[in-house]
């Protein structure tokens, strides 16, 4: 166990460097000086040839790299062009939003997905089947900000039940009653994952169902609720989890997209601006930290199939 | 025979409607006997021990006829159901022993589970070592924490059968269970299986369509043909003399090591599906005795002093009936 975990990291570290270096590349890949690109075209010389040494142009680009690479791992990933602040607080002022979001949108999915796709397969092909699936496809087809503005249409312009927009941080006035604020948001990102989970479940467990083990553990004579919790959603979450992982790539793009369309101050939103703002450190700084999150989670997920199934041997 | 046990009487299978999958089959067993349920591959032999168990599939039912376990109706009652009524166990061993255990569970978990269920007053894990041992598996203790993908098929179906035993079944099915083992594996596996039989004064019904494993095992023979009961009767008097002439072609289709013609015998033409059986014997049009009046109308039983009996108007062995 442990030393499939020491592999499995090693070979995520490779997956990391590999990744920090096309992102470190990024900054070459502008056409013409980035430099100029980043200052616009009023920049005077002066703040030219500063921005250039703050950015360690002038070194060659191994050393660069290096240079860059090593202040990443000391926590420094250069300062924001736009704020004059270090980009990682420019990340941590995100990132209250950002976590708390997604925090939210994965309790819908797991909490709807799973739960729903259980009850469709329990009852495959009647109506409720039928209802859910339908639903399911509806909510996996439309995209994420169209669910966005009917949902701040209907529940916060309509009905007035949550706020249509923007999050004052739990630590301020009104505490954890700001989480009302993400509501609307969670759903909309959650609906196509929790969509796609809710499928994947039913499917999975319609396979299981039909196993030869299942058969024996009714024949038992123990009762169907605990056939079914014990015997098949045990087995099926076996497929369902492996899924998490392409869901949490899914989520951060879409995250994006959800964060703009709410005015969130979260980490996506200070992505795309960044974006329009050329500050190119801070696009670096978010994606080095997403690629991060994403080998940690992929990670968590190849380990967790060891304590789900015995028969995976790590070895 | 003694009182039977289990007494499945003119059951009837259904798939859908209208389309009937086991038709009109009763038999009985008694305590400590072996009953083979001998046929062709989707003659009914399993629909019959599911419908006997309550765990027919979705979409099939029984629509005729009953089955009695000591006495109670069982017929629409599934495993869960039974266990609530308080009626007596009828317990089952499948095929496939690799795909049979759940492969994320610990068998010890598995057999406990059975325990709780069907022994309240026994201690779960005491009765699972004990289980492992009348299985006869080897250092059981430890074996209980084993996940089934650590056993051989040989091992699997011995749990299989600690798991059939722990409901304290009065009645064992037994479907095809050394079909997917290794003949040495296979001789152990009907071994315990007659030795538990015999210890326990269980009925058991063992469903197989291999001839040589009836004859060494079973008490009484059944075979079956197109969803239907052709023959029964005592192992010996069976094999010595059968009265149905699908009974004999089966017999005469075993290899014979001291004959020197290369080709095995077969029976001409297959077995029809439930869609196709027309009025009359089903066996009609691949039987090498057949008359006009088999192809319509009901076929009698045909009765000798052993105690044997078959659906047929020209039976073996037999004075024909004028």
């Amino acid at each position: 166990m442990l030393r499939y975990v020491i592999r499995r990291t090693g070979a995520a570290i490779m997956t990391l460097i590999a990744a920090s270096i096309v992102i470190f590349a990024f900054i070459h890949l502008i056409p013409g000086d980035p430099v100029y690109v980043m200052l616009g075209d009023g920049a005077t010389p002066d703040q030219v040839a500063a921005l250039r040494a703050r950015l360690g142009l002038d070194e060659p680009v191994v050393l660069q790299y290096l240079i860059w690479a090593g202040n990443a791992l000391q926590g420094d990933l250069g300062h924001s062009v736009f704020f004059e602040t270090p980009v990682t607080q420019v990340i941590a002022d995100g990132a209250e939003t950002s976590i708390l979001l997604a925090t939210m949108t994965m309790v819908w999915i797991v909490g709807f997905g799973i739960p729903v796709g259980v009850l469709a397969a329990m009852r495959q092909g009647r109506w409720v089947d039928q209802g859910l699936s339908g639903l399911a496809m509806l909510l996996a087809s439309v995209p994420t900000f169209w669910v966005g503005l009917y949902l701040i249409l209907i529940f916060a312009a309509g009905l007035g039940w949550f706020p249509s927009s923007g999050y004052p941080s739990i630590f301020e006035e009104g505490g954890l009653a700001n989480l009302r604020y993400l509501v609307l948001p969670s759903i909309a990102l959650a609906a196509p994952n929790a969509a796609l989970i809710l499928r994947l479940t039913r499917a999975s467990m319609l396979d299981v169902a039909r196993e030869d083990y299942v058969r024996t553990a009714r024949a038992k004579g123990i009762s169907p609720t605990r056939v079914v919790v014990r015997h098949i959603l045990r087995n099926a979450l076996l497929a369902v989890v492996s899924a998490f992982g392409f869901t949490f790539a899914a989520l951060i793009s879409e995250a994006v997209v959800t964060e703009t369309v709410f005015a969130l101050p979260g980490v996506g939103r200070t992505v795309v601006q960044s974006i329009l703002r050329r500050d190119y450190p801070v696009i670096q700084g978010v994606i080095l930290i997403i690629v991060c999150l994403y080998l940690v989670i992929n990670l968590l997920v190849d380990l967790s199939y060891r304590m789900l199934d015995p028969r995976v041997e790590l070895e | 025979m003694n009182t039977p046990i289990l007494s499945v009487s003119d059951l009837v299978v259904s798939a859908g409607r209208n389309l009937q999958i086991v038709r009109g089959t009763s038999f009985d067993i008694g305590p400590g006997e072996i009953l083979g349920l001998v046929g062709e591959s989707g003659c009914g032999k399993s629909m019959t021990s599911l419908a006997a168990m309550g765990l027919l599939p979705h979409g099939i039912g029984v629509t005729g006829g009953k089955i009695l376990l000591n006495g109670a109706d069982i017929t629409h009652l599934a495993p869960h159901q039974r266990v609530k009524q308080g009626c007596g166990r009828i317990a089952m061993v499948f095929q496939e022993p690799m795909t049979s255990l759940n492969p994320v569970l610990r068998i010890g978990d598995q057999i406990k589970e059975a325990v709780r269920v069907h022994d309240r007053t026994a201690s779960p894990p005491a009765r699972a070592r004990e289980l492992l041992d009348m299985v006869r598996i080897p250092d059981a203790a430890h074996q209980l924490d084993a996940f089934p993908h650590e056993l051989s098929g040989g091992m699997r179906q011995r749990v299989m059968i600690a798991i059939a035993l722990a409901c304290r079944p009065a009645v064992l099915i037994a479907d095809e269970p050394t079909t997917a083992l290794d003949v040495t594996v296979q001789r152990q596996v009907l071994g315990l299986i007659r030795e538990l039989c015999d210890s326990l004064d269980m009925g058991v019904l063992f469903i197989t369509h291999d001839l040589g494993v009836v004859a060494q095992l079973a008490d009484r023979v059944a075979v079956m043909y197109a969803g239907g009961l052709v023959e029964t009767g005592d192992v010996v008097p069976l094999f010595a003399a059968p009265l149905h002439p699908y009974t004999a072609g089966l017999m005469a289709c075993l290899p014979d090591p001291t004959s020197d013609d290369p080709l095995l015998p077969t029976i001409p033409g297959s077995a029809p599906r439930p869609d196709e059986i027309k009025d009359g014997c089903p066996f009609a049009p691949r039987c090498s005795r057949v008359q006009d009046r088999c192809r319509r109308g009901p076929v009698p039983v045909a009765f000798n002093d052993l105690g044997q009996s078959a659906r047929c108007h020209f039976p073996l062995n037999h004075e024909v009936p004028a």
